[in-house]
C-alpha cells in the first residue's frame, strides 16, 4: 500500500509527466487558453491513461510477451492508444457536445500526447503488475491535469496582464512553463520514486 | 528472423486493428443512440441565426429541448412557418404554424453598420453569437455579411444606433433555408 501511493506520489509530483519529463507539451501548450477546455482536457487525458495503462500492461503481459512480439510493442500500444482515445471522443460527443467543440482537434490529438505512450512504455521497462500500471497510470494524469490547470490558470491571467510586446502570446507561456517546471523541482525532496 | 515470426506479427496486429474497430463501431452504435441523432437532424433543420427568440441560449440547445419533449416546434421566428413545416414532418406532429408569441416571421436580414456614426465602443462584439463583427476600441466597426445570420442581438448594446438591418444580399451566402423534408 505504501509503495503504490509513493508510486502514485512520485508520478504525479515529484517526476510530473509535462513539468519534469518533458512529455505531453503538445495540449500543455495547445489547450491552455480556457480553463473550460483545459479541464476537460486533463479528465479526458486522466481517463485515457488509466484505461491505456491498463489495457497495455494486459496486451503486454498476455499476448506480446507469450508470442515473443515485444518488439512490436510500440506499434501495438498507439494502435490501443488510438482506440481508447476514439472511444473516449464517441464518450465525449454524446455525453457532452459543447466540451467536444471546446477541445476540437486537441481531442483525437491524445493520440499523439507521448505522455499516454510513455506511461505505457515506463509501465512495461519497470515490470509494473495491473494494480501499478493502473495507480501509475491514474497518478500521470492527475498530474498531467495539475499541471495543465495551473499553467491554465497563470496564462488567464496573463491575458490580462501588462507584458512587454517581444513577450506576448507564445514566449511568456514558454518562459511560463519554465518557472513551473522550476517550482516542481522543489518536489523532489519528498522522497519517492 | 523467420518467416513464422513475420506472419504472427502481422496476425497479431490486424487481429489486435480488428478487435479495436469492431469494439468502437459497436461503442459508436450503442451510445450514439436515436436521441443523439435527432438532436443533429433537428438541428440542421433550424436556421442557426443563434438568436435566442426561443428563450433558449442557441439553435442546439432548442434541438435539443424538442427532442427531449421540453419545447414545441413553433418556436423559431426566424426560420418561419417552413421550419415548423419541415420540423412537424420529421417528428410526425400536426403544427403548422409559428407561435405568435415568439414574434413575427421576418424575411432573411444582414445587419450593417454606418461606418460615419460608429465610434468604435466595440460594445456590439461580444454580443454578436457569431462573431460576425469585426472592430476594436476605438477602430471602425463592420460587419461580415457571410457569416451574419440578422439576429439582431447587436441592436440594443449600440449606443448611437448605427447598426441597421437590411435585407440579405443572396439567401444562399448566410442563411441556410429550411430544407422542406
Amino acid at each position: 500500500m505504501t509503495e503504490l501511493l509513493l508510486l502514485a506520489l512520485g508520478a504525479s509530483l515529484v517526476n510530473n509527466f509535462v513539468l519534469s519529463n518533458f512529455l505531453g507539451l503538445c495540449p500543455f501548450i495547445g489547450v491552455s487558453r480556457r480553463f473550460e477546455a483545459a479541464a476537460g482536457m486533463a479528465l479526458a487525458t486522466l481517463f485515457v491513461l488509466t484505461i491505456a495503462s491498463g489495457l497495455s500492461f494486459a496486451l503486454w503481459q498476455w499476448v506480446l510477451v507469450p508470442l515473443g512480439l515485444e518488439y512490436l510493442r510500440t506499434l501495438v500500444f498507439i494502435l490501443l492508444i488510438a482506440g481508447v482515445v476514439q472511444f473516449t471522443e464517441i464518450m465525449v460527443r454524446a455525453t457532452s457536445p459543447l466540451l467536444h467543440q471546446l477541445l476540437g482537434i486537441f481531442l483525437p490529438l491524445i493520440t499523439t500526447n507521448c505522455a499516454v505512450l510513455g506511461v505505457a512504455l515506463l509501465n512495461v521497462d519497470r515490470q509494473h503488475g495491473l494494480l501499478e500500471s493502473l495507480v501509475f497510470g491514474a497518478s500521470a494524469g492527475a498530474g498531467f491535469g495539475l499541471a495543465l490547470l495551473l499553467f491554465t490558470a497563470l496564462r488567464e491571467r496573463l491575458d490580462t496582464a501588462d507584458v512587454p510586446a517581444a513577450f506576448r502570446g507564445a514566449p511568456v507561456a514558454l518562459v511560463t512553463a519554465g518557472l513551473m517546471a522550476l517550482a516542481f523541482m522543489g518536489f523532489a525532496g519528498l522522497g519517492a520514486r | 528472423m523467420s518467416l513464422d515470426a513475420i506472419v504472427i506479427a502481422v496476425l497479431v496486429a490486424a487481429a489486435l486493428a480488428v478487435t479495436l474497430g469492431s469494439a468502437l463501431g459497436w461503442a459508436a452504435s450503442r451510445i450514439e443512440p436515436d436521441a443523439g441523432s435527432l438532436v443533429e437532424q433537428i438541428d440542421a433543420l433550424l436556421p442557426q441565426t443563434q438568436c435566442g427568440q426561443c428563450l433558449y441560449p442557441g439553435c442546439r440547445p432548442y434541438a435539443a429541448a424538442i427532442a427531449s419533449g421540453a419545447a414545441n416546434i413553433d418556436r423559431c421566428p426566424p426560420g418561419g412557418d417552413a421550419t415548423v413545416r419541415a420540423l412537424a414532418t420529421l417528428l410526425d406532429r400536426s403544427q403548422r404554424t409559428l407561435d405568435p408569441a415568439f414574434g413575427a416571421p421576418k424575411p432573411a436580414q444582414v445587419a450593417w453598420i454606418d461606418e460615419e456614426k460608429c465610434i468604435g465602443c466595440a460594445r456590439c462584439l461580444p454580443a454578436c453569437p457569431v462573431d460576425a463583427i469585426v472592430g476594436a476600441p476605438r477602430q471602425m466597426h463592420t460587419v461580415i455579411a457571410a457569416q451574419c445570420t440578422g439576429c439582431e442581438l447587436c441592436l440594443p448594446p449600440c449606443p448611437v444606433d448605427c447598426i441597421e438591418l437590411r435585407p440579405a444580399p443572396a439567401v444562399s451566402l448566410r442563411y441556410r433555408q429550411p430544407r422542406a423534408a
